[in-house]
Order: C-alpha cells, then sequence, then structure tokens
C-alpha cells in the first residue's frame, strides 16, 4: 500500500518523539532533576550541553527527552480519553435520539460553554497537581468537539441505505453503529483527535506555567517553556528548544492524522474495476 | 424552406481534467425551425445537458466550446460576448432545469421572480411588472395568482414550481426554450399536465423547444424530429415516429426493444426483455472507432477501429457503418 | 388455493406532526387501512406517486416502522411476535439508490458473508462458497468479491444489493424503484435478472414502481395506492386493460405514448391539479379534487374497496362503469 508523504513525514517526527521518550534514560546525557550544579546555569548550547542549560544549571537537551514522556502521555493518553467519551456519546446520541439524544446535546452545549481551561483547572485544583490529575484533566474536557462531529454524521448517515439494509438483515443497533456507522465517520474524528492531541500538549504548557500542572524540578516541555519567559532575549536557548519540541510532534501529529484518514478511506487507495 | 431558428453545426465540446483535454462532445449537429418542438435524448454523459447549456452561453470551466457554430436566429454565439449573452438569455432564449429548487432564488417571491424579467429586458416598471407577473401565473395554471405571487418557492409543490419555472422562462417570449429533464423530478400525472402546459403555451406563442431527456417515449411523443446522443455524439436523428418505429441506429434500436411498453404483455405475453450488454463509457475513456462498439451486438473491426460517417436520410442522419 | 405468505389486515400507520405551538399538533395518515396479500411466489406490484403511502407500507412490512393498527403477517406469524433474526430470514427489501444502498467500507465479500455469519453460518468454507454461488447468481465475477463499492458501476452495485437481499434466502423480496436510478439502457438487465432469480429461487416480489411498463411486465398483481389507501386491486390484465378507478386510468393517461399522440379518451382520462398533502386530505373520496368523473356524492361520501369482479376491486362510486 503506498503511503503519501503526510504519513511519512508525520509518522518520523512523532515515531521520533515516541523513541526519545522510551528511550530517554538511555539516550539522555544527565539526570533531568538531579544533576543541577549552579555553576553552570543558563549556559548556551555546547558540546558539553547540545541545548545549553537552564536557570538551576541542568541539561536542556536530557529534559526535553524525558519531557518528552510527559507531553505524549498527556497528548496522546487524554485525547484518546475525551474521543472515547465524545465518540460513544455523539454516535449514541445521533442513532437512537429522543431523550437520550436532549441529554447528550445539553451537557455538550454546556461543555462547550465553558472555557475548557477552566474547567481543567477546576478539576486540578480538586485532584491536586500531577501527571494523573492532568491527564485526567484534560480527557474530561474538550469531548464535546468528537460528540458534536460523530453525532452530526451519524445524523447524516442514518438514512443511507446501507444501514437501514444492515437492520433488515438482523443487525442490532450495537452492532450497526460500530460496523456500519462508526468505520464511515472515522475520518473527521481522526482530525479533530490528533488536532486535539497537539491541543492537550499545548494546555499541558498553560497549566503547569500556572503551577497546577508538572511541579518543578520534574521536566515537561510545557513547564520548560513557561520557566524560560523572562528570559527570551537573554537566553534564548531556553524557550527554543522546548518550543521546538512542541512545534515538531504536534505537527508530526497532525499530518499523521492527515494520512491515517486517507489510508483508512478505500476510495483514496483504489481505482475503479 | 425558411431559415432555421437555431442551426448547430459540428459543435465541439471539451472537458479539461488532471491536465487532459477530452471531447465530452464532438460532430453536434441539429437545426430546429422556428415552432418547432425537437428532442435530444441520451444517458447520463451523453453530452446532451452540455449541449444545451452551451446554447445557452452557460459553459463554464473545465467545460469550454472548441470547435463548431452555433448559430440563432443569423447571429454566430458561440463565442458571444458575456454582455450579449446577458441580453440574450431570458429575451431570445430561455432555459427550464430538473430542480425548480434549486433553480429559483429561495429568497425571493415568485411573483418577484417573474417580474424582474420584464423589468430586466422590456424595460417595464417594477408595478406594471408585477401586474405582469401574476398574468404570467394564469397563463400557466397555477390557482389564485393574485395571492400565489407573494409566495416563496418552499411554499409550492414541486409541480408549481415547474409551473413557475415555465413563466420566467416564457415571460418574454423567446423565440426558443430550452427544457433540460424538466419533468423527471415530477409526479407522472403531474408530468403529463406540464408536457401538456409547455407544448401549449409553446404553440400558442411560436416559442420553439428543444427538448432534452432520458426518456425516449416521452420525447417522441411531444417534439416533431427526436436526435438520439451517445458518448457525445448525436448516432441518429429522425421524425419522432420513425424514431420508435423504424430505429436505424443499434443503440436506439437497443433502447426501444429493452424498455417494457403498456401492452405489450397483452399482445405477445411476456417477452424477456433484449438487453443491451455492457455499460455507458465515461467521458475519460470513450472507446476508439465507433462509441457504441463495445456494446454492439453487430460490432466489426471496422466499427472498432474507425469512427463511422454521417448517413443522409430523407429527414435527419444516422452515423453507423452497417445501418448508414 | 395457497396459502398466503404476505398477510396486511387494515394496516394503518399515522405519524403526529407539527407541534403544540405552531399550528397544533396533526395526524399524517401516511398509511390509511390497507389490506393486501401476496401468494408465494407471486409478484404484487405497487404502484402510486408522492404521498401515496407505498413506501411507508414496505417499511411497516419490513418491521422498520410500527404500524398504529392493523396487522401484518409473515409465512402465517405475526411479525410483531419474530425478532428481528427470524424475520430477517423471511423478508428483504431491495433499494432504489445503488450508490448510497451499499457500505463504502466493507468488501463485497464481507457485505455478504456477514449476515450469514450473524445468521449462524459458522463455517468460513460454507459462507464463502455462498458468497461465490450469489456472486455467480447475480452476474458477477468471484474476483469481484474483494473489491470494494465504488469500483462499480450503478448497475453492478445494484447486482450486489439483489445479491445482499437474497443471501438470507428469504421467502418475500420487496423491490423498491429498482432499476430508477439506473441508466435506461442497462434497466432490462436488471428486470431480467429480478425475474430470472424469482423463477429460480421460487421468491415472491412487491415491487415499487412508479414506471407502469416495468409494472405491467414484472406483476402478476397490481395494487394502486393514493393518499394512503388502495384505492384499485386486480390482476396484471384487469388493470392496465380494464382500470375500474379514474385514478388509475390518470396513470395510464399520463404515459406517453408515442403511438397515440393525440387520442382524446386519454386526453379526457388525465387528472387535473396537485397531489393533495397526505396532512389534510380532501373530505369524502381523495381524489375528488382531480377527478374528471367528479360528483356531488364524490364530495361527501369516501367510496370503499368493492369488487368489480372476481379478485377485481376498486374504491369509486363509478366502479362500474368503463372509461
Amino acid at each position: 500500500m503506498k503511503l503519501g508523504a503526510n504519513t511519512w513525514v508525520g509518522g518520523s517526527l512523532v515515531g521520533i518523539a515516541i523513541a526519545a521518550a522510551i528511550l530517554a534514560p538511555w539516550i539522555a546525557l544527565t539526570d533531568p532533576v538531579m544533576d543541577a550544579n549552579l555553576m553552570n546555569a543558563e549556559l548556551p548550547p555546547s558540546w558539553e550541553f547540545p541545548f545549553g542549560t537552564d536557570a538551576q544549571g541542568r541539561d536542556i537537551y536530557s529534559r526535553i527527552v524525558y519531557g518528552a514522556r510527559v507531553s505524549l502521555t498527556v497528548g496522546i493518553v487524554s485525547q484518546i480519553c475525551n474521543s472515547l467519551i465524545g465518540v460513544t456519546l455523539g454516535l449514541t446520541a445521533g442513532f437512537w435520539g429522543g431523550w437520550w439524544d436532549d441529554v447528550v446535546s445539553g451537557l455538550t452545549n454546556l461543555m462547550l460553554a465553558i472555557p475548557s481551561l477552566v474547567f481543567a483547572l477546576a478539576i486540578m485544583a480538586i485532584l491536586g497537581p500531577g501527571l494523573v490529575s492532568l491527564v485526567i484533566a484534560l480527557g474530561l474536557t474538550s469531548w464535546s468537539y468528537s460528540c458534536r462531529i460523530a453525532r452530526a454524521q451519524v445524523l447524516s448517515l442514518k438514512s443511507q441505505g446501507y444501514v437501514q439494509a444492515a437492520r433488515i438483515l438482523g443487525y442490532g443497533d450495537l452492532r450497526i453503529m460500530f460496523t456500519q456507522v462508526l468505520p464511515n465517520i472515522l475520518g473527521p474524528l481522526i482530525i479533530i483527535a490528533t488536532l486535539g492531541m497537539g491541543g492537550a500538549i499545548l494546555a499541558e504548557a498553560a497549566l503547569s506555567f500556572l503551577g497546577l500542572g508538572i511541579r518543578p524540578p520534574f521536566p515537561s516541555w510545557g513547564s520548560m517553556l513557561s520557566e524560560a519567559r523572562d528570559q527570551i532575549r537573554t537566553a534564548p536557548w531556553l524557550s527554543v528548544f522546548p518550543g521546538l519540541a512542541i512545534f515538531f510532534t504536534v505537527l508530526g501529529l497532525n499530518l499523521l492524522g492527515d494520512g491515517l484518514r486517507d489510508i483508512l478511506d478505500p476510495q483514496a487507495t483504489t481505482r475503479r474495476a | 424552406m425558411s431559415a432555421p431558428l437555431l442551426e448547430v453545426d459540428d459543435l465541439h465540446i471539451t472537458l479539461q481534467s488532471d491536465g487532459k483535454v477530452f471531447n465530452a462532445a464532438e460532430q453536434v449537429s441539429f437545426r430546429i425551425g422556428r415552432g418547432e418542438a425537437f428532442g435530444l435524448v441520451g444517458e447520463s454523459g451523453c453530452g446532451k445537458s452540455i449541449t444545451a447549456l452551451a446554447v445557452m452561453g452557460l459553459l463554464r470551466r473545465p467545460l469550454a466550446v472548441g470547435r463548431g457554430r452555433i448559430v440563432l436566429d443569423g447571429e454566430e454565439i458561440q463565442h458571444a460576448s458575456a454582455a450579449r449573452w446577458r441580453e440574450l438569455r431570458g429575451s431570445r432564449v430561455g432555459m427550464i432545469f430538473q430542480e425548480p429548487m434549486t433553480a429559483l432564488n429561495p429568497l425571493s417571491p415568485v411573483g418577484r421572480q417573474i417580474a424582474e424579467m420584464f423589468v430586466l429586458h422590456q424595460n417595464a416598471s417594477w408595478s406594471e411588472a408585477m401586474d405582469r407577473a401574476e398574468d404570467a401565473l394564469r397563463q400557466v395554471q397555477v390557482p389564485s395568482p393574485e395571492r400565489r405571487i407573494k409566495d416563496y418557492p418552499h411554499q409550492l409543490s414541486g409541480g408549481m414550481r415547474q409551473r413557475v419555472m415555465i413563466a420566467i422562462a416564457l415571460a418574454c417570449q423567446p423565440a426558443l426554450l430550452i427544457a433540460d429533464e424538466p419533468t423527471t423530478a415530477l409526479d407522472v400525472t403531474v408530468q403529463a399536465e406540464i408536457i401538456d402546459l409547455m407544448t401549449g403555451l409553446c404553440a400558442a406563442k411560436g416559442t420553439a423547444i428543444l427538448m432534452i431527456s432520458h426518456d425516449l417515449g416521452l420525447v417522441a411523443n411531444m417534439c416533431r424530429r427526436v436526435a438520439v446522443m451517445y458518448a457525445g455524439r448525436i448516432v441518429e436523428s429522425q421524425p419522432a415516429e420513425a424514431i420508435f418505429a423504424t430505429p436505424r441506429h443499434p443503440y436506439t434500436r437497443g433502447l426501444v426493444d429493452s424498455l417494457p411498453r403498456l401492452g405489450e404483455r397483452a399482445k405477445r405475453g411476456r417477452q424477456r426483455l433484449r438487453e443491451i450488454a455492457g455499460v455507458v463509457p465515461s467521458i475519460t475513456a470513450f472507446p476508439a472507432g465507433c462509441r457504441f462498439n463495445p456494446r454492439c451486438p453487430e460490432a466489426t473491426d471496422t466499427c472498432r477501429s474507425t469512427a463511422p460517417q454521417v448517413t443522409r436520410l430523407p429527414d435527419g442522419f444516422v452515423r453507423c457503418h452497417h445501418h448508414g | 388455493m395457497a396459502e398466503p405468505l404476505l398477510q396486511v389486515d387494515d394496516l394503518a400507520v399515522h405519524f403526529l406532526v407539527g407541534s403544540a405551538l405552531k399550528g397544533g399538533i396533526r395526524t399524517l395518515k401516511a398509511v390509511d387501512g390497507v389490506r393486501l396479500d401476496v401468494k408465494p411466489g407471486e409478484c404484487l406490484g405497487l404502484v402510486g406517486e408522492s404521498g401515496c403511502g407505498k413506501s411507508t407500507l414496505a417499511l411497516s412490512i419490513m418491521g422498520l416502522v410500527p404500524p398504529t393498527r392493523g396487522r401484518i403477517s409473515l409465512g402465517g406469524r405475526e411479525i410483531s411476535n419474530q425478532d428481528r433474526m427470524e424475520r430477517a430470514r423471511q423478508v428483504q427489501m431491495v433499494f432504489q439508490d445503488p450508490y448510497a444502498s451499499l457500505n463504502p467500507r466493507q468488501t463485497v465479500r464481507r457485505t455478504l458473508a456477514d449476515p450469514l455469519s450473524l445468521h449462524g453460518v459458522t463455517s468460513r468454507t460454507e459462507r464463502d462458497h455462498r458468497v461465490m454461488d450469489m456472486l455467480t447468481k447475480v452476474g458477477l465475477r468471484p474476483d469481484h468479491a474483494d473489491r470494494y463499492p465504488h469500483e462499480f458501476s450503478g448497475g453492478q452495485r445494484q447486482r450486489i444489493g439483489i445479491a445482499r437481499a437474497l443471501i438470507l434466502q428469504p421467502r418475500l423480496v420487496i423491490c423498491d424503484e429498482p432499476v430508477s436510478a439506473l441508466d435506461v439502457s442497462i434497466r432490462a438487465q436488471i428486470i431480467n435478472l429480478l425475474l430470472e432469480l424469482k423463477d429460480e429461487m421460487g421468491l415472491a416480489y412487491i415491487l415499487i414502481s412508479h414506471d407502469l411498463g416495468v409494472v405491467e411486465h414484472v406483476s402478476d398483481r397490481v395494487a394502486v395506492m393514493y393518499l394512503g389507501r388502495i384505492v384499485e386491486q386486480g390482476s396484471w390484465q384487469e388493470i392496465f386493460e380494464d382500470p375500474r378507478h379514474p385514478y388509475t386510468r390518470a396513470l395510464i393517461a399520463a404515459i406517453p405514448d408515442p403511438f397515440h399522440r393525440a387520442d382524446a379518451r386519454v386526453a379526457r382520462a388525465k387528472a387535473h391539479g396537485e397531489i393533495a398533502s397526505a396532512l389534510n386530505p380532501p373530505p369524502g373520496c381523495h381524489f375528488n379534487p382531480r377527478c374528471p368523473m367528479k360528483a356531488e356524492r364524490c364530495l361527501v361520501e369516501a367510496p370503499t374497496l368493492e369488487p368489480v369482479a372476481d379478485g377485481h376491486r376498486a374504491a369509486c362510486h363509478f366502479r362500474d362503469s368503463t372509461g
């Protein structure tokens, strides 16, 4: 099967990030938390410290490599959570209609009206800071987008002949939803999921900045970015490298999403008989 | 014999796709006399609709007129300017489409849409135009026209909307009315009424009709002459009775034979319908030689390699190696 | 006389439309008291225009729309007592639009084999065997099994739709406008195929179509519907050669016949005006506003479906006059 450029480039970028996260203990140069030497504070990039050092004298490269674990976990896991919730609610609401649809639509409208960051903040305030709370909080805030899209897609597909045909052939509701409807609405949902992953990584940055995400001294790209705010002019490497890491990972996720959507669509890869 | 109202001469229409140029229609030639009803019949992709668009100057990229001439009342219009087309459309050539819901402006009352024609082409004032619009609705047999002129398209049924379309198209007494599948989306009994209305009005006003449809029976019933198109070419053109009684081209014959006609089973019992094998070719993959050859039971090597020439008949022509 | 395969008894399907706030809630009587039956191996043609209720009737028989009143029995048992699996093995449907009736993400093989697996055919070899068998029956090739719907033409997709309808070997198949979305030159292929399969597999059909030529060719018996009611019913000869209801005559008169172009008798039989809405049907006989034979009685009294001859019934006060 021929894979498009999207899949290759996106896949490579994401692959690098994932590899960094998994292989962190082996490819990092120093311990990201403990090896702090104030004598080495804010040194520009050099052979010894490829990305320079931060205000505490820690090697930025190693912190980025370990930080990948946080960002990817937050981004991917929370978004999978969002998608599962959103798609299940949207799929069932669109398919069954009635009071369930009213309930779900009401909930969705409510969620869309609340600023997601505020909502995440509220949850973090209850759960306290840390990686797990972060994942839970972000995983519960943005399901409304995929819910809306899933519901709209289901509504337009419900009257298609093949859904009716499946009913007539004896398929039950759940089977129809998951084997007939869901595969045909995946395209937009994948795009939303990958966009959401990027968004979650960025949200982590905001929350960490507010002191509610990953607490120092543990590294996360977002907290590294926020710590470097004041030194943008004097020590740009403090923000550039975490920024680039976020940029390329989010870009890779978006491209991969596009590529995946094309792979899953049989019409994109075959010609007429 | 007087000069024809519309003469289409060796018209070619090109389609640009993926950097390549295809001939969507080729060597299309026909004439329509003043006040005459002429039918153009064919299936999807045969080129009949784009021919109609060409005659209205409505071809847009990726379609364009290639070679050939379109002569309306002595004036060559195939490359007329946009301004000239705006003058011609509505005043000399009217058109009605298959889907009145998309052809009518949903935000404007129907009376106003008819009145626009008088204002634009005949310099009428709005109040005068609205009176004439009410009159036009009466002519197309819409009941209570004085109330209907204020209705919006979505408030009317399909048949009513089509009547409004006819009123708009005929408002300024054009010399030619082009009807592209005007009744395909309508119920059968309503269809019959609309066709009767159209032919009646046009006969009264001396308007010629170019009727485009996939329904050979419908067209043969209301038109004086019929041309059959297949894969971009006219394969046969004959008077209406002859097309049904003595079709010459194997495609026409196949069509006539393959469709069950009312009364046949009573006369001859249920006969297996004579099928036409194969599928309609797409524009990007027209067969070489005679385009019907993959489906023709009489195809020979000549048919597969050389495109057939036109053979003149007493009142028409046929394009076939064997029946020309 | 054979036991009827399908029995529909005083079926009514009413929908509530509108809201209490905007003009009130009204009843749409999509199907309003229909009685008909279909014998094994018989083809019943169901004819009518928009709003006549033929599609709703079909959906009710399929079990997709619950009836408001009345009974539907398949093979002697009421369908409300049958679960959807049992019903699926008795009655199936061929849809009008071949471009929307196949799942674009499933291969042909999967579209045909999944229902078998759902209904208990566990052996993979047997499923494959039956899929190949059915593909050949509908005129497709074995190598078509692993292709996707978008790789086929409209006619081929309709063949796949027919294969899917027959894979569970039902006894009754409802064909809803099976050829109207297809190119004219391939309609004959599909009509011939449907007739062959009917004989080969001993199927009964309900053919819904607005194309009277096709209905006359394929049907054994015909029922004509208007605004939710059957207005005439009989054998195909009776309906087409001796129609007793003005609407049936209007339908026949509306077919353009190139051989009899200006027939006065035909002109007299045509209907006037638009089809009324099923939300607000005219009082008395529903057809009276459009009927060329309308009389005082028709405005007040709704005619019932009464016999004209044995097996031939019409709902018109003037059913005994011919043309």
